[in-house]
């Protein structure tokens, strides 16, 4: 025990009767360190399993939240535009709609950029200027949702409704299918417009996940293709995309996953008004802009429910969306492991 | 030479070297717009943020509507709240990260828990926010700060999972061997070797994680709500620099929406600076 007496102890004493205060006290070191080994291994497993627990609370808390709305209006909640707290009567078409149009747009401009300016960056850009565009595009993705709605609302509304609605909607004045999809009024604020922030907010996304993917490209593969004689854009589309199909599916499927639920780059610039309307300039909502502009002040349960079973269906919407994203993304993986 | 007219000269060779260039052209391009957004959206922020920065921004509340003030109770509720979601989150994020990264690397609650934590990282905001307010605003029946810093934390936790765990499982395998053959139990181990070879890494989780909550408005929306006097009390509505951001850009007052861009230019600065020392950290492990 007292390690000073040990060290002047006799030999053949200490084989006998220190031994056994030693293996006492060795016992009891070793005892405590299996303790605290087995209290480490389940505060890290409990940790482990309330991530767990996190996610499934979150769904039964809206599930919960949801169900005085989801059993009056039964189905036909997703399906009915109307949304009238007087008569409180809800159905969530027209935020569904809105948010699958202004991600749609939002894929749609964010998509082909990224991939040129991952393609740019990992085939055509000078060496030196690798580091700095990749960390500048990496910044991009870094920057909150409010400074994006914020500018939405005094730059780039303003912008929109001077210089981009009333040429569209005077071009496409006569043109059939065209002239319903661009119809006036020019607001400025509308579903287009929170397209736009959303493409600009998604595109870091997009491009920093096919960079990374694209990187992962085994160079060989490359340069066969260069040594049979292919441009630098016939080697970019016929084997780095098809190789790495799989990852830039999921790296899309991440940056609509983000779209879908973003909300205060929407809310700023979307107008909240429940209409389903085939114009793109006209406002709308989404899921997202509906309860972050009506939440607080909402009265009554069935007003509060309504907008809780919207926060559900996003949440059921964004979930497949993200799964299907990180299957992919994993199955790339373990091609490349 | 020859080689080159006779490429110049075949149909095919020119249509394939055309659209070589028109893709390259268009990468250019692509790259010069993506660009250009960052520098346009960073330039008006500083340009219409910078004229209302002055001294009183930090040492005056947010006014009344129509007269001058400054934002030092939302700072000072950001602040807090932030402070204490990442000491909620922090904990329960490095401790489940270690069991995926070494009790459990490969079996299948990991691979449960590492798919359902993606799902979280990317899950939007405003759902955590609403559940926030189902188990906390709604059974205590009025908003505080703790319901925001709870909010917070939700979004910390999976975070710094992931990080954890892709810094340990890049701590080699060896040094834990030989920490194991000279009788280092496994929790010791972890404490004292794995850690401390991967700090550098989970220091940068936590500092992005503390980047992605501070411009996080969302979740604070029905949960700290907001406030418009001076309030340090956790169990009342607190202000929070994004939600007074919120506020202010939609309000009609001059005054307000001036000091919404004086508040988005903090954000932003924190957010990048936070940012900036977490690339420089992990780099700096890097090279050493």
């Amino acid at each position: 025990m007292d390690s000073g007496g040990r060290d002047v102890t006799d030999m053949t004493l200490r084989s006998t009767s220190v031994t056994a205060a030693e293996a006492a006290s060795r016992s009891a070191v070793l005892k405590r360190l299996r303790l605290t080994d087995v209290v480490f291994h389940g505060l890290t497993r409990a940790a482990a399993m309330a991530v767990l627990v996190l996610l499934s609370g979150v769904i039964v808390a809206l599930v919960i939240g949801a169900a005085p709305a989801l059993g009056t209006f039964g189905f036909s909640f997703l399906f009915d535009e109307s949304w009238n707290p007087v008569t409180e009567r809800f159905g969530a078409l027209a935020p569904i709609y809105g948010t699958l149009i202004t991600s749609a747009i939002a894929m749609l401009i964010a998509v082909p950029v990224g991939l040129m300016i991952a393609f740019f960056l990992t085939e055509l850009c000078p060496m030196v200027l690798r580091r700095p565009i990749g960390i500048a595009i990496e910044l991009l993705a870094g920057i909150p949702s409010i400074i994006y709605g914020i500018w939405g609302l005094f730059i780039f509304a303003p912008f929109v409704q001077k210089y981009i609605q009333p040429p569209l909607i005077d071009t496409f004045a006569n043109v059939p299918v065209l002239n319903s999809l661009f119809a006036g009024p020019p607001y400025g604020i509308g579903m287009a417009t929170a397209g736009m922030i959303l493409a600009i907010m998604v595109l870091p996304f997009v491009t920093s996940i096919s960079r990374d993917v694209f990187d992962a490209v085994p160079p060989v593969l490359k340069e066969a293709a260069y040594g049979v004689g292919c441009t630098t854009w016939e080697v970019f589309r016929n084997v780095v995309l098809p190789f790495t199909r799989v990852g830039v599916i999921g790296g899309f499927m991440l940056g609509l996953g983000r779209a879908l639920g973003e909300t205060m780059a929407v809310t700023f610039v979307i107008g909240n008004a429940h209409h389903v309307s085939a114009s793109l300039f006209a406002p709308g909502t989404t899921i997202s802009a509906s309860i972050a502009n009506e939440f607080t002040e909402a009265v009554g349960d069935l007003y509060t429910s309504s907008l809780v079973a919207l926060g559900l269906i996003l949440f059921f919407i964004t979930f497949i969306v993200l799964a299907i994203a990180r299957y992919m993304l994993l199955r790339l993986q373990q091609r490349a492991g | 030479m020859a080689n080159s007219s006779l490429a110049g000269s075949n149909p095919l060779y020119a249509g394939r070297r055309r659209r070589n260039a028109i893709a390259k052209t268009l990468a250019w391009i692509a790259t010069a717009f993506g660009l250009g957004w960052l520098i346009l959206i960073l330039g008006i922020l500083l340009f219409e943020g910078i004229g209302g920065l002055s001294l009183s921004v930090f040492t005056e509340n947010t006014p009344p509507p129509g007269a001058a003030g400054g934002l030092m109770n939302a700072i000072v509720g950001s602040l807090i709240i932030t402070i204490l979601a990442v000491v909620i989150g922090t904990p329960i994020g490095i401790l489940a990260g270690t069991y995926l990264a070494e009790y459990g690397r490969h079996d299948k609650l990991s691979s449960v828990v590492r798919f359902i934590n993606d799902i979280l990282l990317s899950a939007p905001s405003i759902v955590i926010g609403l559940f926030v307010y189902e188990i906390m605003v709604a059974p205590m029946g009025h908003f505080s700060g703790w319901a925001g810093a709870v909010a917070l934390a939700v979004i910390v936790i999976p975070v710094v999972v992931r990080t954890t765990e892709d810094m340990l499982t890049l701590v080699p395998d060896t040094l834990r061997e030989a920490a194991a053959s000279i009788g280092l139990p496994r929790a010791l181990m972890i404490m004292r070797i794995a850690y401390r070879a991967a700090s550098a890494g989970i220091v940068t989780g936590i500092l992005l994680a503390i980047a992605r909550i501070s411009g996080e408005t969302a979740p604070l929306l029905f949960t700290a709500l907001n406030n418009q006097f001076f309030s340090v009390n956790m169990n009342q509505p607190m202000p929070s620099l994004p939600v007074v951001i919120f506020q202010f850009a939609l309000s009609p007052y001059e005054e307000w929406q001036k000091l919404a861009w004086t508040g988005a230019l903090l954000i932003t600065v924190t957010v990048l600076a936070l940012s900036v020392i977490a690339r420089s950290l992990t780099s700096a492990r890097k090279s050493s």
